[in-house]
């Protein structure tokens, strides 16, 4: 692709020239992004405009996001304070982020990996670095959110949101709290009425946890015990979701699910009967994060509207909408004290304090692979 | 007349938008993810085209042979289902009075307008624990409760819910209703085509009904039915979204496997070994179909 050759620098240069003749290209580029992407405000014309943004690129940004995870205005909010319109596309999981992005960047110019696909970008030479000098509302960012073992220097990554792994459950059908993955990963008690991830790594990783392990020190030894007590509580196992227990549990598919614990708070506005828990045995953390893949044909926009999504007054009303635990200190000082007081969404420090970021580990992702995969078929 | 190919020109100037459209939507890339069938990962983006065939031997180890003959299993089932509900549809079709055909005919089109992805999330909702038919029994249990014991047998017990989502059985309901147009229509094709006094002759000369379909209707839709039964089948082979939504802890099909070798576990060489495996079983599904009608063509 053309864009994806273009540097930084020669990048002014190169924007005059597709002007000219690139209209088709990245039209057809476009094409099918068109498909599950949400223009905001009204910049609908697909011909590149004489407007020009604050940066002195094009008045475009290309923003490739989770669904339901952005606050209901931002985008046209920034449209408002930089003239540039934002073009937001939606992925489902980070690995149709890698995916899409794997073969070549089709145009975005911000993405919103996790912590670990960071690293795997990063090693893959997909993102690029972060200008800081850009980016002054880094000021706002929780400082234990900088110096991270996934980027450290916060070198590639804005943290955007924070999540921790755990079980939602009904409470009127769940005695008592489900305070520990047993329930879950080696009883009968519940029998049909679960709903386990159906992301591989992250079920060894926690499997991993209940056996007393650290997420990041698993072997091949491991993977067989484990694939062994999930071939036995498979029985129980009512379905694996793909990120929408949260679903399955308000409509009552479910009494207990392995779901994020922004998820569950969405849902816990609706229903009443819900509740959230990490078990004591520690979690795994999550972090989503804000980076500009290489090749972005509009990284001053990118830089500029990164900026704009950490300042305080901005992510207070992304969390607002979102209800996720924000690694933005200045904004979640503005939420008001039924959120900052939310167990579900800042969890006990305690517990926290068991749970750890997975690393990415290139060796493990296809063993973990092949053994869901005789999980499923056994 | 003239003979529309000797008029190469005219031919070149029809045929050169489709065969280029062909040439570069479909050869170009069915021949990329050939070539990755033969490669291996080299890295995280990158996959060195070296000729092995490990991925071929991988995808006949025990665990993705079970895979893909569970998924044959599921596709043949799905098939046969949608030919015994589909054919008595067909038949009411096509003898239908001439005014209502296309209605009818429409009304089996119709879910067509709708994408596949709406309709199976529709099905979600009616086949749920509170889905639309458990909630109608729920109600019929509790209404007609007392119908158990006017005939002097105890009340019965709170209702329970039908398992009626995430296991084989949604999958195999999700399939039929998503592939059952699919079957009725080449069905109705050949039975419309019938020579309608061949029935009359059979019935006349003392046939049963039974017997007229099964000694004359039957064999002469014959290409309909195999035509039907082929495009049912192939594309339940490779169905990848009603397993996916509808299934349970067990239902994954080949499809599934090779989604997650292209995502998930980021090794495109192996899942473009297992799409291949999948084509190249359709191709001699179809080449078979092609020499039976060869031979048929030959004996008559």
């Amino acid at each position: 692709m053309e864009q994806r050759t273009t540097t930084l620098a020669e990048f002014a240069n190169r924007r005059s020239l597709l002007k000219g003749l690139g209209v088709a290209a990245v039209g057809l580029s476009f094409g099918g992004l068109a498909a599950c992407s949400k223009e905001s405000g009204n910049g609908t014309d697909a011909a590149p405009s004489a407007k020009i943004a604050p940066t002195g690129e094009e008045s475009k940004l290309n923003f490739y996001n989770w669904d339901t995870y952005i606050g209901e205005t931002t985008l046209d909010d920034f449209k408002g304070a930089s003239g540039t319109d934002v073009n937001m596309s939606l992925f489902a999981t980070n690995d149709e982020l890698f995916a899409k992005l794997r073969a070549g960047n089709p145009g975005f110019d911000v993405i919103v990996p996790s912590n670990d696909f960071v690293e795997r970008m990063v090693t893959a030479d997909m993102i690029v670095p972060l200008d800081h000098a850009l980016l002054p509302n880094i000021k706002n960012i929780d400082p234990s959110f900088i110096d991270v073992a996934y980027d450290p220097g916060r070198k590639y990554s804005m943290p955007y949101t924070w999540l921790v792994l755990g079980i939602g459950y009904r409470k009127s059908k769940v005695k008592p709290i489900p305070d520990s993955w047993k329930p879950l990963f080696d009883s009968d008690q519940y029998k049909g009425r679960i709903a386990l991830l159906s992301e591989a790594g992250d079920l060894f990783r926690l499997y991993g946890k209940y056996l007393g392990k650290s997420v990041n020190d698993l072997t091949a030894a491991d993977i067989k015990t484990i694939e062994a007590m999930m071939i036995k509580q498979k029985p129980f196992v009512k379905a694996f979701h793909e990120d929408n227990g949260q679903d399955l549990l308000v409509k009552g598919e479910v009494d207990l699910v392995l779901e994020y614990n922004g998820d569950i708070a969405q849902k816990m506005v609706e229903d009443d009967d819900i509740d959230f828990v990490i078990p004591k045995e520690g979690s795994q953390l999550n972090s989503d994060t804000l980076c500009i893949p290489k090749g972005a044909p509009h990284p001053k926009n990118a830089h500029a509207f990164i900026n704009y999504l950490l300042d305080a007054a901005v992510g207070k009303k992304i969390t607002e909408t979102i209800l996720y635990p924000t690694p933005n200190a200045a904004a979640k000082a503005l939420m008001p004290d039924g959120y900052k007081n939310n167990p579900v969404v800042f969890p006990p420090a305690a517990l926290l304090a068991k749970c750890e970021y997975a690393k990415y580990r290139p060796d493990m992702q296809p063993l973990y692979e092949e053994a869901f995969t005789r999980v499923r078929a056994a | 007349m003239q003979d529309w190919k000797r008029q190469p020109g005219f031919f070149a100037a029809i045929a050169a938008a489709p065969v280029t459209w062909l040439i570069l939507f479909f050869i170009v890339p069915l021949a990329i993810v050939w070539a990755y069938s033969f490669g291996r990962n080299t890295g995280l983006t990158s996959i060195d085209i070296s000729g092995t065939f490990a991925n071929y031997s991988r995808a006949l180890e025990p665990l993705y042979f079970e895979i893909f003959l569970k998924s044959v299993a599921v596709a043949a089932l799905t098939t046969l289902i949608c030919l015994i509900v589909g054919f008595p549809v067909a038949m009411a079709i096509a003898f239908a009075p001439p005014r209502w055909k296309p209605w009818l005919l429409l009304l089996v089109m119709l879910p067509f307008w709708t994408n596949l992805l709406i309709r199976t999330y529709a099905l979600l909702s009616v086949l749920g624990t509170r889905g639309f038919v458990n909630q109608t029994l729920e109600w019929l249990w509790n209404h007609c409760g007392w119908l158990m014991s006017a005939v002097g047998l105890p009340e019965p017990g709170p209702f329970q819910p039908l398992p009626l989502l995430y296991n084989n059985f949604a999958v195999i309901f999700g399939l039929v209703y998503v592939h059952l147009p699919f079957m009725v229509l080449p069905l109705y094709a050949a039975l419309d085509r019938l020579d309608k006094s061949l029935i009359e002759a059979s019935l006349d000369l003392g046939a049963g009904h039974w017997t007229t379909i099964t000694r004359i209707v039957a064999p002469l839709a014959a290409p309909g039915i195999i035509s039907g039964l082929i495009i049912t089948f192939v594309p339940a082979l490779g169905s990848y979204l009603t397993p996916e939504l509808m299934g349970g802890t067990d239902s994954q099909m080949i499809a599934n496997v090779i989604e997650r070798q292209f995502k998930r576990a980021n090794d495109w060489p192996f899942g473009a070994a297992l799409s291949f495996m999948l084509m190249y079983a359709t191709f001699i599904l179809i080449a078979l179909q092609a020499l039976r009608n060869k031979t048929i063509e030959a004996r008559s």
